[in-house]
């Protein structure tokens, strides 16, 4: 199978995460989706590394995750605290900030 | 294992060591919050902090001459990139100061005691009466200094990353912390949160198509690979588009804009004033770095895109403030204008653009400093003060206070005698010299629109008669009015004798690659 299909792939993953933000209404899901682009870019780095034939990509990889755990670790500490304030984890409602 | 197959990287620590002292004085710091008894822990954290901020920045200007790429290519320390670094290191002190001021608000500092604890709760109360302060904040602002110092030298797209997530993991949380209006700061700090993330996924993605072009992420591989290879392929201006949108998210342009109003206006007075300024000069400098020296070879199709967005976010933020009847909304709309009119010296892709630029950053990042201040300075018994119509008469209550806030109003405003007319004027020039009328027109217009709204602050304060229970400056600390301060003099005296700012700033040279 040839790289390319890996990197068509990485794009829908990514065009789903992408629109997984928008249009879904619970933060944790939204937060999911938003791991999801950041895993298509690390599958584009892997597929990458094979086409250009050096292991930076693959590298790369790693450290993305290093950052998306660390993002996880501060994203559920907001997440659930405006959870235990409102009792919901709707990203609609936080809605007295506007205009 | 042979010794060739893997040499140890050489590394030169004197010349990271800026860096090692914030990252250290941070990481200290965490230890500090585990190990030491409450009330020790305020007076080693401030000495942490205002040690480390110090230390670097006169470490830096002291090793200003040891310039070059450090640490395998993953830095480039050069002229531009120390400029940076300084003034970003200049803000956050001045942010430190109004962190650690303890008298304006009866209850203590800014910062909910514990940011844990249920709004409202019996929890919070007991907290507040045992007189609790949260000094965690401290390291988390270390660290996010730290991530930008790294941000603006990053010298390959991988580093890039990681420190616009050093700078940003810690400031999504120190916005959601504040003591008053909790509920509003959590809500600041889940919808930073959230469209920041998503925006460092479009950065990375780019970051993904340009290595994927290039076959490497240092800035170096990426220029000669488009030098080599003009032809461009959708890799470079896909990967180019997506990088864009993760900076201009945090510059804070014109369609990326939407999170700035709430965050600004959520958010603590200090920690506004920290992102309003000293994330917004480390976002341009990580923006002239790559547009400049990665991506300088496709520049014809970025500048074009460039004007537009400058354009637009001139326009747009201008018009919207008009609106605004809250006034840390107001500056918020007000900094989008302002981040318009530092693209503009973007866009021009020329040294002078970097050149004023930079003075622009200068020029504004000082006199929001002031205003937050001021802001964090009116308040009432339930925090601070921010719709518009009750500051009416302040100018009668607290004449000093008015007037700085006046001076601030006029220099955000481009005023003469004032820092803002003369970045205005260097950015204004700076276009001029590539021959683009047109956006100067623009920004021109725009800047009439918004001496509009900034005027109107002054006349609100100084000729409208006082509302019933309207506040009045409340004293602050040695530190608040040390910042304020500097914010004033540094307002005034780059209006009246910006020469040897000028001066300093030209001779940083040019990028390295």
């Amino acid at each position: 199978m040839s790289v390319e299909n890996y990197i068509v792939l990485a794009c829908v993953l990514f065009t789903l995460g992408a629109i997984g933000v928008l249009v879904r209404r619970n933060a944790i899901v939204v937060f999911m989706s938003i791991e999801l682009m950041l895993n298509a870019a690390n599958l584009a780095f892997v597929a990458f590394a094979r086409m250009n034939g050096n292991l930076d990509g693959q590298v790369i990889a790693f450290f993305v995750m290093v950052v998306a755990a660390a993002e996880v670790v501060v994203g559920l500490a907001i997440i659930v605290t405006v959870y235990r304030s409102r009792r919901s984890a709707s990203i609609d409602e936080p809605n007295l900030l506007k205009y | 294992m042979t010794p060739d197959v893997m040499p140890a990287p050489s590394i030169d620590y004197i010349a990271l060591l800026p860096y090692i002292l914030v990252g250290a004085a941070g990481v200290i710091g965490v230890i500090v919050e585990a190990f030491v008894g409450r009330g020790a822990r305020r007076p080693i954290q401030l000495v942490l902090v205002f040690g480390s901020l110090i230390g670097a920045f006169v470490i830096l200007v002291v090793n200003r001459a040891t310039q070059g790429i450090q640490a395998e290519g993953a830095l480039a320390i050069d002229g531009p990139g120390i400029l940076f670094m300084g003034l970003i290191l200049l803000l956050s002190i001045l942010v430190a100061l109004l962190m650690a001021e303890r008298q304006l608000d009866p209850a203590g500092d800014a910062f909910a005691p514990r940011a844990s604890a249920l709004p409202g709760s019996e929890d919070e109360r007991e907290l507040t009466v045992r007189g609790y302060f949260q000094t965690e904040i401290w390291p988390l602002f270390l660290f996010s200094v730290f991530g930008m110092m790294l941000f603006v030298t990053a010298s390959n797209l991988l580093v890039l990353f990681i420190a616009l997530e050093i700078m940003s993991l810690p400031l999504y949380l120190m916005a959601g912390m504040s003591r008053r209006r909790r509920l509003l700061s959590q809500e600041a700090a889940l919808k930073y949160f959230i469209l920041g993330a998503f925006s460092s996924a479009f950065l990375l993605f780019g970051i993904a198509l340009l290595y994927g072009y290039a076959g490497s992420v240092e800035f170096s591989a990426i220029a000669d690979a488009l030098a080599a290879e003009p032809g461009q392929t959708a890799l470079v201006v896909g990967g180019t588009a997506l990088l864009a949108v993760g900076l201009l998210f945090k510059i804070g342009a014109v369609p990326f804009h939407a999170w700035v109003p709430d965050v600004y206006q959520g958010s603590p007075a200090p920690v506004t004033a920290f992102m309003a300024a000293a994330v917004k000069v480390a976002a341009f400098g990580a923006l002239f770095r790559v547009m400049y020296v990665a991506l300088g070879g496709v520049r014809w199709d970025w500048e074009p895109l460039l004007w537009i967005i400058a354009g637009l976010t001139m326009l747009f933020g201008s018009v919207v403030a008009i609106a605004q009847t809250d006034i840390k909304r107001m500056i918020a709309y007000s900094s989008i204008a302002q981040a318009g009119f530092i693209l503009i010296g973007v866009s021009t892709a020329t040294a002078q653009g970097l050149y004023a630029s930079i003075f622009y950053l200068v020029a504004y990042g000082f006199t929001t400093i002031g205003i937050f201040a001021i802001i964090s300075m009116v308040r009432l018994s339930g925090g601070e003060v921010t719709r518009l119509d009750q500051w009416a008469g302040l100018g009668k209550r607290s004449p000093v206070v008015a007037t700085s806030f006046a001076i601030f109003m006029f220099a955000l405003a481009g005023f003469p005698l004032t820092s803002g007319f003369i970045a205005k004027f260097l950015v204004f020039e700076s276009a001029l010299a590539v021959d683009n009328l047109g956006l100067v027109i623009v920004g021109v217009i725009a800047s009439v629109m918004a001496a509009f709204f900034y005027i109107r602050v002054v006349v609100i304060m100084f000729f409208r008669e006082p509302v019933e229970g309207a506040p009045a400056a409340a004293v602050p600390s040695a530190t608040t009015t040390l910042a304020l301060a500097i914010s004033v003099a540094v307002t005034v005296i780059l209006g009246i004798l910006p020469e040897p700012v000028i001066n300093l700033i030209e001779q940083a040279g040019v990028f390295l690659r």
